[in-house]
Order: C-alpha cells, then sequence, then structure tokens
C-alpha cells in the first residue's frame, strides 16, 4: 500500500459487482464482504441475478450482480447506491449505471468493450469514449488481457484465465479499499481446496489484480474504519438459511421432528436445499411432485406429531391455499413459509415486494384464520422462523411467516445464538389412555386442543376438514355448534396476542411523526428515520413483526402520534388493514411497487415532507 | 403374523368389534362401500398390529367417508389429496400401517398427480380404490374411468374421452403391487387386503364397486350371477389361469398376445395354459392381465402384481441412520458453530 495517493475514509460504502451470468460475481461479492468482515465492519450483501440461468452472453438480459454494504456503523439496509460499481462487460455497466452516484468510481474491464459488444448492449457508441460517464470516475482497466499475461506461464493459462478474469477485479477492489488481501486468498483456497490447479491460478489473478491497483498512480484509496459489533462470536447468514436453521432449533427445543413437504420456487428454494443438507439432525424432507403436495404431506405429518413446514413463494402459495384452510379445521400445528416475490402470476421472481399480505390474512374459502407474522431482516429470519414454529405447536394452529427474496438471499453479521437460551417450546400433547381426551376439547384460557399422535394408546379419533362438534370432532352440520366454532377458530388465534412481544417504539413515545413499517423493509425504513432523528426531527418507528393477531399495545402506541405514515412495497395492503383493525386514526401512507426494496434516500424525503406539512 | 418389522403388534388377538366405530354409516342402503368396511372391520384383525397402529386417510367423495366408520386414526382430506397426506403420514411415522380409502375421480381426476407419484416412490401404503365409474357425492357425473358413451347429467350426449383402466394407470407408474376384486366377493377382498398389508411399498386395491343411485349395474357384465363363472378369472399365484363354468377355459400365451383357450379341443392341455407368477419383477403380463376385458375375455381378479422393490419410507429413514453416523453435526448447536465462525472483540 505504499503508492497510495490519497487515503479517504468513509463511515460506509456500497459496491456492486456485476458481470455477465457465469462471470463469478456471486463469488467475488462473497469473498469481497467476508474479508470486510474479517477486518472488522458490519455488512449487508445482495445478490441480484436474473430469473434465466444463462441468458444470450453479453447482454444486459444475462447481468448478474452482488451488491455489499459495508460501514464502520451497523448496516441495516444493502445500501441505495453505489460509491463503486466494478462492471465486467458494456452490457452490466449499461444496466446497472442508474445505480452509482454522480463522482464515484467506475472500474471497467475495458477488453470486453469492443463493437460486438456495444450492439449486444445496446449502445450505440463506445460509452467509455462518448462522454456520458463524465461525472464518473471511470478506472478503464485491461482486466482480462492483465489476466492472461499474469497466466502466460500456466498451462492451459489463456484458457483459465477467463474463469479467473473475477479475481482480478477482485485484487483491483481490495487494492482500492485498503483490503489485506491474505482474508481473500484464505477464503480462495478454501472454496477451491479440491481443484488445486483452479485455487492457484485464482490466487494468482488476486494478486495480480491487487498489485495492478498499486499501479495505478489516480487511483483514490478508501478505508472504512472498524464498526462497534459487540463482543462475541459470528457468521455470516443469508435469510433464507436463517429461516432453515431457526426451524431446526424449534425442531430440537420441541423435541419434535421436522418434516419438510416442499416444491421448488424461486426464492425459497434455498430453505429447502439447506434443511436438504440436515439428516443428521433427523430431519425428513419430502420433495413433492407439487405444491399442493407439499402442503398435504406437511399436515399428514403434523398430524403424527411432527414440526411440519411447508417453504413456498407466491404463486406456490396460492396453490396452498385449500390445504391451509385444512390445516385450520384440523387445528394442527404447520409453519407455512412464504418468501414473497413481485407478483401477480408469475410476476417477477427474483424481485421483491410485500404484496402477499392480503392472501395470507384473507386468502381462504370461509372464516379461515390463522397466525401472520413476517421477519425483519436476514438475521431475523431465523428467530422468526423458531417463534412461528413454537406458536404453531403450542397454540395448535397454522402460521404464515412471511419473508421476501431481498432478505431471503441478503445476508448479514449474525452473533451465533445458544440453542439453549431460546425459550421453551411445550407443545400440548395428549397423553396415552387419557379418560378425558376428546378431539375438540380447549384449554379454557388459549382454547387449544390437545395433540393425540396416532400410535397413542387410548387416543384413537378422526379429523378431517368437516365441521366437527365442538368437543368430540364427530361430523356435524348444527347451525349453533358451527357458529361456536367459527367463533372459538377466531378467538384462538386472537389470544395469541397474549403470548407475542409488544409493539416497541424507536425513539420518542410521542412525537409529530410515527413510522411504520412491517417485514423486510425495516432496515431501510429504521435507517431513515435515525438519520431524521440525528438531525433533532421529532419522528419515531414501529415496526411489526406480528401481523395476526398484532401487538395489544399498538393502539395505545399510536395515540402518542400527530402523524401516522405506513410505508410498505405494496399499494397499501397493511394500511388498510390497519385501517380495518385500529380504527379512530388518520393513516398516511407511503408506497413502492417497483420488485425493488425502499431507498433510505427517498424515505427521508417522504418524512421530511409530512413533517413539514 | 408379524407382516412388517417396523410396526407394532398387538400384543393380544383382535376382533372386529375393536375395529367398529360408534358412527351412523351414511351410505344409501345397497351401495358396495358397506361391504368394503364389512372386509377392513373384518381383516384388520387378522393383520395382527396394534389397533392404534393403523391409521386410514381420505381424501373427498362418498369412498372418502370411510375413515368416520372405522375406529382408528383417520384423517378425512381435502380432495384429491388423500395419497399426499398419507404420505407425510407415512415418512413422518413408519410405524403406522397407513390406508388410503379414495375413488376413481378423487384418486384419478383431481388427485391424479399425487396418484401416480405415491406409487412411483413405493411409499409403503394400501389404497383402497373405490371404482365405481361415476361421481357419487356430486350426484351423478361421469368419471374418468367411465366407459366411453356413458350419458350422465354431464354428458347428455355421451361422453367422448377414454377412461383410465387404473391396473394400466399403476404399471405405467411403475406400480409393485395391484390387486382388482369386486364388492360382491368379501372373501376376495379380505385376501387382497391382507396381500397387500404384507406388500412394502405402494398397494392398491381396485375394487369393482357399484353405485346403487347413479351407476347402477356398471360392473353387472363380470359380477352377475349369469357371468361371473364366464367373465372373472381368478389369479391365485402359482396356478394356471383357468376359468368358466365347467372350469374348461384357460388363458395362454400366443406369440406376443393372450387368448382365451378351451382345455380339451384343439390339443390344448393344461400345460398350455398360463401359471401366474404375481412377484414377478418383470411387469409385462401383468400389463397384459390388467388390461383383459370382457366380452373377448375374462376380467382379471385377484393379486395381479405384487413386485419386491425398496420403499421410499425405508428409505429416508436409512439415510438419517447413515448421516447420523458419519456427520459432525449432531446438534443445532453444532450447526450454528460449524464452517467460517470468528471472534470479534
Amino acid at each position: 500500500m505504499s503508492k497510495n495517493t490519497e487515503r479517504v475514509e468513509l463511515d460506509n460504502v456500497v459496491v456492486k459487482f456485476v458481470g455477465d451470468s457465469g462471470d463469478g460475481m456471486q463469488l467475488t461479492g462473497t469473498i469481497f464482504s467476508d474479508s470486510a468482515v474479517k477486518e472488522g465492519n458490519d455488512i449487508a450483501t445482495f445478490p441480484d441475478f436474473p430469473a434465466e440461468i444463462r441468458a444470450p452472453h453479453n447482454t444486459v438480459a444475462g447481468v448478474s450482480g452482488f451488491q455489499v454494504h459495508v460501514g464502520k456503523k451497523e448496516i441495516h439496509t444493502i445500501g441505495d447506491l453505489c460509491d463503486v460499481l466494478v462492471a465486467m462487460n458494456p452490457a452490466s455497466l449499461k444496466s446497472n449505471i442508474k445505480w452509482v452516484k454522480p463522482g464515484c468510481t467506475i472500474i471497467v474491464d475495458v477488453d470486453t468493450f469492443d463493437e460486438k459488444a456495444f450492439d449486444k448492449a445496446g449502445y450505440s457508441a463506445n460509452p467509455l469514449e462518448d462522454g456520458s460517464l463524465g461525472i464518473y470516475n471511470v478506472i478503464k482497466a485491461p482486466i482480462t488481457s492483465m489476466t492472461k499475461k499474469a497466466f502466460e506461464n500456466l498451462p492451459d493459462g489463456f484458457k483459465i484465465a477467463e474463469k479467473s478474469r473475477n479475481m482480478f477485479a477482485l485484487g483491483i477492489t481490495l487494492y482500492l479499499f485498503n483490503r489485506d488481501p491474505k482474508f481473500s486468498l484464505e477464503m480462495v483456497q478454501q472454496k477451491f481446496a479440491k481443484k488445486p490447479e483452479i485455487a492457484k491460478a485464482n490466487k494468482l489473478a488476486l494478486e495480480a489484480g491487487y498489485s495492478y491497483g498499486e499501479s495505478i498512480e489516480a487511483l483514490h484509496s478508501y478505508y472504512i474504519p472498524p464498526a462497534k459489533i459487540e463482543k462475541g462470536k459470528y457468521r455470516i447468514i443469508t435469510g433464507n438459511v436463517a429461516t432453515a436453521w431457526g426451524l431446526l432449533a424449534a425442531s430440537e427445543r420441541s423435541k419434535r421432528p421436522l418434516f419438510l413437504g416442499s416444491y421448488p420456487i424461486t426464492p425459497a428454494t434455498d430453505i429447502l436445499i439447506e434443511l436438504a443438507k440436515h439428516k443428521s439432525l433427523g430431519v425428513k424432507i419430502f420433495q413433492a411432485e407439487d405444491e399442493i403436495a407439499g402442503i398435504c404431506s406437511a399436515l399428514g405429518a403434523s398430524f403424527t406429531g411432527s414440526l411440519a413446514i411447508t417453504t413456498t413463494s407466491g404463486p406456490g402459495f396460492s396453490l396452498k391455499s385449500e390445504a391451509m384452510g385444512l390445516g385450520v379445521m384440523t387445528e394442527l400445528p404447520l409453519v407455512i413459509i412464504d418468501v414473497q416475490r413481485a407478483g401477480p402470476s408469475t410476476g417477477l421472481p427474483t424481485k421483491s415486494e410485500q404484496a402477499d399480505l392480503y392472501q395470507a390474512l384473507f386468502g381462504r374459502n370461509g372464516e379461515c384464520p390463522l397466525v401472520v407474522m413476517a421477519a425483519s431482516s436476514p438475521v431475523d429470519c431465523f428467530y422468526a422462523a423458531y417463534e412461528a414454529a413454537k406458536l404453531a405447536m403450542e397454540h395448535m394452529t397454522p402460521v404464515v411467516l412471511l419473508t421476501d427474496g431481498y432478505i431471503g438471499n441478503g445476508s448479514q453479521l449474525f452473533k451465533i445464538p445458544k440453542t439453549a437460551d431460546l425459550s421453551d417450546i411445550i407443545p400440548p400433547i395428549a397423553t396415552a389412555n387419557d379418560p378425558d381426551y376428546k378431539p375438540y376439547r380447549r384449554n379454557p384460557e388459549t382454547l387449544v386442543r390437545q395433540w393425540a399422535l396416532p400410535g397413542t394408546e387410548g387416543l384413537r379419533h378422526r379429523i378431517g376438514g368437516l365441521e366437527k362438534d365442538s368437543t368430540m370432532g364427530t361430523v356435524t352440520t348444527d347451525p349453533l355448534n358451527h357458529e361456536l366454532m367459527v367463533k372459538y377458530r377466531a378467538d384462538k388465534i386472537d389470544k395469541i396476542a397474549d403470548f407475542i412481544a409488544p409493539l416497541a417504539v424507536t425513539g420518542e413515545a410521542e412525537a409529530d411523526l410515527l413510522v411504520v413499517s412491517w417485514g423486510g423493509t425495516e432496515g431501510s425504513v429504521l435507517t431513515a428515520v435515525k438519520e431524521l432523528q440525528a438531525e433533532g426531527k421529532s419522528i419515531s418507528h414501529a415496526h411489526f413483526k406480528h401481523i395476526l393477531p398484532m401487538p395489544k399495545n399498538t393502539t395505545d402506541v399510536f395515540k402518542g402520534f400527530k402523524k401516522i405514515l405506513v410505508c410498505e412495497l405494496n399499494s397499501g395492503q397493511f394500511v388498510n388493514y390497519l385501517r380495518m383493525t385500529h380504527t379512530g386514526f388518520i393513516y398516511h401512507q407511503f408506497n413502492k411497487v417497483q420488485g425493488l426494496p425502499f431507498m433510505v434516500t427517498e424515505l427521508v424525503n417522504k418524512f421530511n415532507k409530512m413533517l413539514e406539512e | 403374523m408379524l407382516l412388517n418389522k417396523t410396526i407394532e403388534p398387538s400384543d393380544k388377538q383382535l376382533s372386529k368389534e375393536d375395529f367398529v366405530s360408534d358412527q351412523m354409516v351414511r351410505w344409501c342402503p345397497g351401495c358396495g362401500s358397506h361391504a368394503i368396511l364389512n372386509s377392513v372391520e373384518q381383516v384388520f384383525p387378522k393383520i395382527g398390529y396394534k389397533k392404534e397402529n393403523f391409521i386410514i386417510v381420505s381424501g373427498i367423495g362418498c369412498s372418502s367417508r370411510f375413515p368416520y366408520y372405522v375406529n382408528t386414526y383417520g384423517f378425512h382430506g381435502i380432495h384429491g389429496r388423500a395419497t399426499a397426506i398419507a404420505s407425510g403420514v407415512k415418512i413422518a411415522n413408519p410405524g403406522l400401517s397407513v390406508w388410503i380409502a379414495t375413488g376413481d375421480g378423487d384418486s384419478m381426476a383431481i388427485g391424479g398427480n399425487h396418484f401416480i407419484h405415491i406409487i412411483r416412490r413405493n411409499m409403503d401404503v394400501n389404497i383402497l380404490l373405490f371404482n365405481n365409474q361415476i361421481y357419487g357425492l356430486t350426484k351423478g357425473q361421469f368419471s374418468p374411468t367411465s366407459p366411453v358413451g356413458t350419458v350422465t347429467k354431464t354428458s347428455p350426449h355421451g361422453t367422448i374421452e377414454h377412461p383410465f383402466n387404473p391396473g394400466e394407470l399403476i404399471m405405467g407408474a411403475q406400480g409393485t403391487f395391484f390387486a382388482r376384486v369386486t364388492d360382491t366377493n368379501p372373501r376376495m377382498m379380505t385376501d387382497a387386503m391382507f396381500e397387500a398389508a404384507k406388500h412394502d411399498g405402494t398397494a392398491v386395491i381396485e375394487v369393482l364397486q357399484n353405485c346403487i343411485i347413479f351407476a347402477d349395474k356398471v360392473h353387472a357384465s363380470i359380477t352377475s350371477r349369469d357371468f361371473r363363472d364366464d367373465y372373472q378369472l381368478h389369479l391365485q399365484h402359482g396356478q394356471p389361469m383357468i376359468f368358466g363354468k365347467e372350469k374348461n377355459k384357460g388363458i395362454r400365451i400366443n406369440g406376443t398376445k393372450l387368448e382365451v383357450v378351451t382345455i380339451g379341443e384343439n390339443g390344448i392341455t393344461l400345460k398350455d395354459i398360463l401359471v401366474h407368477d404375481q412377484y414377478s419383477v418383470d411387469p409385462g403380463i401383468h400389463l397384459m392381465l390388467a388390461k383383459l376385458s370382457a366380452p373377448e375375455f375374462p376380467v382379471a381378479l385377484g393379486v395381479i402384481r405384487s413386485a419386491s422393490f425398496s420403499t421410499y419410507d425405508d428409505q429416508v429413514v436409512d439415510q438419517i441412520k447413515t448421516a447420523k453416523a458419519n456427520s459432525r453435526i449432531q446438534c443445532v448447536d453444532d450447526l450454528l458453530n460449524s464452517g467460517d465462525v470468528f471472534e470479534i472483540d
């Protein structure tokens, strides 16, 4: 780092690596963010890949990216706009230039900028020469040719150089941020431990890129001081993996074996993939023939006493509706995880929004209440999944846990918990030969019925989708019994409000503006609110994880504010739900339905406007 | 007799009364389902598992009320999904003897997908397929097994679609067990149910069942007193395929086809008659037998196929056993602390 001309200290930066699918951008970004953590920064990441596996080479449709937000303070979002963009070809530059802050640095592989590639990317002229990038600090690095040069003495050097360009680019970026390359070199070694030649080539490319960085005279060098992070053991985790692990923890603590019945669907598949790895923990995985079989098999497993899970996303969630009703009717524990994506129908499979809320609340025939929760960040997916499983089993009900593509695929630093510190889970399992056992007899406090497992002596009974007698569980069409059962099913869910955390407020309990959010938008909303609080503005934040039932203190919290603004990534589903359930307030709303998360800047602007009005 | 090592047997002799439910049976008088129910209540005690280890799962339709009428654990599901629910039951608890009650509409129309996949996976369950060639509970619309031209409320000009032959579908899905019985022959039903319980894997029993209201006598050309001897071929493993009032007709293979011959005519002797091998792994002859239809042929009844293959649920257990023996991750704390973990101080 001897030739640093200028070292700029920053609180946080956003770096995005973009290239063609197959250019290795996910790996490059992962190594960059992991090494930032090793040097003490907090991070949040998000992979931004196309729906197609390999779209035509060098086209905008085929661009794959990985965004990393690194900081010395706690990081709650993946960051609005990039401070540094690393673009491996013209198409990736074209599709990402709109996300780069003016004046910031763009590193391009200049070797890929030829007529053919401009044409494929949809450029009419060379963007590096037509002045269109004048407001940026563009570093034209001959990444491909320099990698080839570094490999000239290796057998097959030219061939593997094409595959190692990403590591050369990583080397430049590491240099740019004053990173010690040793962590990245270790990760490359680990990643390719079974392919020593590839490991060697990648390390060579990374070192060559780093040296190249040193040789660029005009390069600003950035430094992000370590974050103040609570002491402890950490790892980096994505929301989908955290969800899977939260379920595993709940299975272990409840002593109920985990059963997952699921069908692959973007962006939920990673939960299925993760759980399939852990058979040593007794997990039973059933990759079903369709979404319906996924949830129905889970209900069957639930009847026999498993912690039963089904995972899906929007369209699959629709297919599960009828069986969710069966789960409500049979009052069996079941966790349905919907990793929301942008809809309707097939929609935007790799993009995210919060538009399945109405469906979770109301998307079934008959009066069919179940618990609806939403996870707020990648790490929170662990705790939310644990709680969803706990509520499902202790209250004998299906629970819908809403996450989304952004928090599911995004990653964060995760302080490793001890499973012994998690709250107990005690399912109401009926005892053998209990003479008083009746299938629908309820605990008078909670209205929860008992879980009588097939195989247990003296508890033979039948359940099903037909309306049941309120105690005996036999089939009946008696009108008053039906009304009573409808009420029991609703009251049972409402009573769960006694078992969930109250709504917390970040900031003063009385202020001019309360910003309300739910689910995966917590990070961006909180960041924006804190920014204004630091400026002394009268603004607070309340974030909902529990949607049905809602925290009991919701009305009391709302009473403390002159204005309430509800922010969500849909056209206003939660705000309308509040209008229906918590009357007497005027709710303002701020919505975005672009398949994209909130940017902190747009939130700050909206909040300022609300405060001024 | 212990049929399956994973299911705990009863320590005392059970009887039919142990399985009779206190619920009123609400099928129409004269419905074939009554006979099927009676056979199940007869055979369960003979199978010998603890009574709590039986579970009956069903979908929707007349057949699917079945679980309410037997005193076992029961799960009355939703339309077409009994096989999916039962898959979850069996995987989660292989110690249960899982029985599915379903109809031709439930299993072959709305539940067709789950039906072929449970068979393909060879899940160790028993499926009682009530085939009455009609939708009964919705009051008489044609089903996927109704013959071409069937006139119903939704096909006033006759159906124009080709029916499924369940046996053919099952073998197409790599089924390992298929029996066909009639609701008029209780002995044949209990024998097939016992064989199904013995079989490791998905065992389908097609019951040719009469719907007295909406499709009365659809199977009469096989089951009526006048026709049954000449149009029923009762298969027995290791026995020649002989039928007819005089017991002198038989099935032989001629080239690549089956044909009906008469013993004592044209030099045909008992030696020319095919001998039934229900355990044959190759389904070729089984498929030909399943497809035999009147009036050219008798209809094959009894256990047509019972081939031995590994089951899905056994393999789930095996994989978990192997993983537990070989993995460093034995609890969730191990998992949380595995791989790339670092201290921040």
